[in-house]
């Protein structure tokens, strides 16, 4: 088809391109990104030495960030240069905190675990203020919609306990702050710290609420002092906005297990400690258990789905989600009815499933699909379904994750 | 006896409305002239907590996780549950966050 021009090129041409140029940017982009970590991991400004380290970062040596105390613009035993006057005199001029705060300031090293939500402004703070040594652990790639899940392990630990790397990290710091977002790696860095006798500043954030505590410094308690059992896993977790900044708490229990005056809590012990088992939640939300609650009949892929839908098959497509989920983006057309609604407004879905199947040319007895986000949900929503009689209650396996995944590659993820 | 009671941390959600603050009028446990915090968490139970009364409470204490302050003070320090509280005491219970 000679002399056709720019309609020449067939769609499957186009992609191809497009496929080939993503690619070749992704990989531009993840050069940009390694050169951008090693200018950043070399450079030491005047602002604080920052080193980032992560267990992705190949290049490193699985060493931690530093270990010498950079003095950060303070020879130790000389004035202050002028220019560092000018950079901290806010700081000089606070009556307690003065020259002699900032100089222990420059000289102490603080690691901080989890570079999420709040360990990124806190790590951006601490650099800022002239911490002397910073350093920063976190083992998950970013991605777009994380700033929030945080690891301490690096690459050189691929394959040995978690705690032990977790263990060799803090060993290099004076100071750990714990901005980790999960319930077992906060017992774990917890008693890590009372193991190499490291007060511990913790931090705890959820939506709109934010919680503040220094463990095992002074006499004050360690995490197991105040929570010597882990809250139920379904504790309710939501957003607020009370503090609890400056109340006085309870000094360390002499009876606690691990900070105790007859705690027998080794090092050894701790290498074995099992903490998801013990707070019954895992350390990252990657290894969140779904839940397999259908039989295989009751369930159909992403790919099924399109499938049903390329070929006109009858059905409502019900999403689970709650209401400000759905605002974010969905399959069109769906119908919202968020699952602890679902029970209440089940009389509405059986009309817009007879509606539906009204409408349909086939006459065909319409199907019903349910959908939610990671497809955890949904299963809970068609079991209850299938209960109250909706027979062709159907999950769509993997939610609308597998849907961006598997069907739909422009699909917004959240 | 008057009391400012205040939920945070989620537990808020455990009552009315969501409502954070609450003064209330407590009166002594039967057979006893003042209100201890052990007599304090059955009348909130009771009297406060309108869904999943176990995320608050566990046995006669509060559930793990939660943390309770009388007069910003850490409710170990004041005798735990058999504290007794006093006119106009302020009782804090907040549930531990965990996020990052
Ligand atoms: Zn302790």
């Amino acid at each position: 088809m000679a002399g056709g021009g720019g309609c020449g090129r067939s769609r499957e041409a186009i992609e191809g391109e497009l496929r080939k140029l993503r690619a070749e940017r992704e990989e531009l982009d993840s050069r940009i990104r390694q050169l951008e970590s090693q200018l950043e991991v070399g450079s030491t400004g005047v602002g604080g030495a920052v080193a980032a380290k992560g267990a992705v970062d190949s290049s490193c040596d699985g060493s931690v960030a530093c270990r010498s105390r950079g003095g950060n613009g303070f020879a130790p035993d000389s004035g202050l240069p002028a220019d560092m006057i000018y950079r901290y005199s806010r700081h000089l001029l606070l009556p307690d905190f003065g020259v002699e705060g900032q100089r222990k300031l420059s000289h102490s090293s603080i690691l901080v675990v989890g570079a999420g939500g709040l360990g990124s402004p806190v790590a951006l703070y601490l650099a800022a203020c002239g911490v002397g040594c910073l350093g920063i652990v976190d083992g998950d790639d970013v991605e777009l919609n994380n700033l929030h899940r945080q690891i301490i392990h690096k690459e050189a630990y691929v394959g040995q306990p978690k705690v032990k790397s977790a263990a060799d990290a803090c060993r290099e710091y004076d100071i750990v702050v714990d901005a980790t977002d999960n319930l077992p790696t906060r017992y774990m860095i917890s008693d890590c710290c009372v193991l190499l006798n490291k007060p511990l500043v913790s931090g705890a954030a959820l939506g709109l609420e934010g919680q503040l505590t220094v463990y095992h410094h002074n006499g004050s308690p360690c995490y197991r002092c105040l929570f010597p059992s882990p809250p139920p896993v379904a504790a309710c977790q939501r957003c607020s906005d009370s503090g609890v900044l400056g109340v006085k708490l309870r000094g360390s229990l002499p009876d606690c297990t691990i900070c105790g005056k007859n705690s027998v809590f080794t090092e050894q012990d701790f290498q074995k400690f099992d903490y998801e088992s013990f707070t019954q939640s895992p350390m990252s939300d990657k290894t969140a258990p779904s839940v397999n609650l259908l039989p295989e009949s009751a369930r159909i892929t992403s790919r099924d789905y399109k499938r049903l839908v390329d070929n006109g098959e009858p059905h409502l497509l019900l999403d689970v989600r709650p209401t400000h989920h759905f605002q974010i983006a969905s399959i069109s057309p769906s119908l919202n009815i968020p699952l602890s609604m679902l029970e209440e407004k089940l009389p509405m879905l059986e009309t817009s499933l007879k509606e539906t199947g009204a409408a349909s040319a086939s006459g065909k007895e319409p199907s019903l699909v349910v959908l939610c986000r990671r497809g955890n949900d949904s299963q809970i929503a068609v079991k209850l379904l299938l209960e109250k009689g909706f027979a062709s209650a159907k999950d769509i396996i993997g939610g609308l994750q597998a849907w961006g995944q598997d069907v739909d590659p422009d699909f917004p993820v959240y | 006896m008057h009391l400012t009671l205040e939920f945070g941390g989620g537990l808020e959600l455990l009552l009315e409305n969501s409502t954070k603050v609450h003064k209330v009028e407590v009166p002594p446990q039967d057979g006893e002239n003042m209100v201890t915090m052990k007599g304090l968490l059955s009348w909130v139970k009771a009297n406060l907590i309108k869904e999943r009364p176990e995320m608050f409470v566990k046995g006669d204490s509060v559930r793990p996780g939660v943390l309770a302050l009388i007069n910003d003070c850490d409710w170990e320090l004041c005798g735990g549950l058999d504290a007794e509280l006093e006119e106009k005491d302020v009782v804090v219970f907040i549930s531990t966050l965990h996020g990052g």
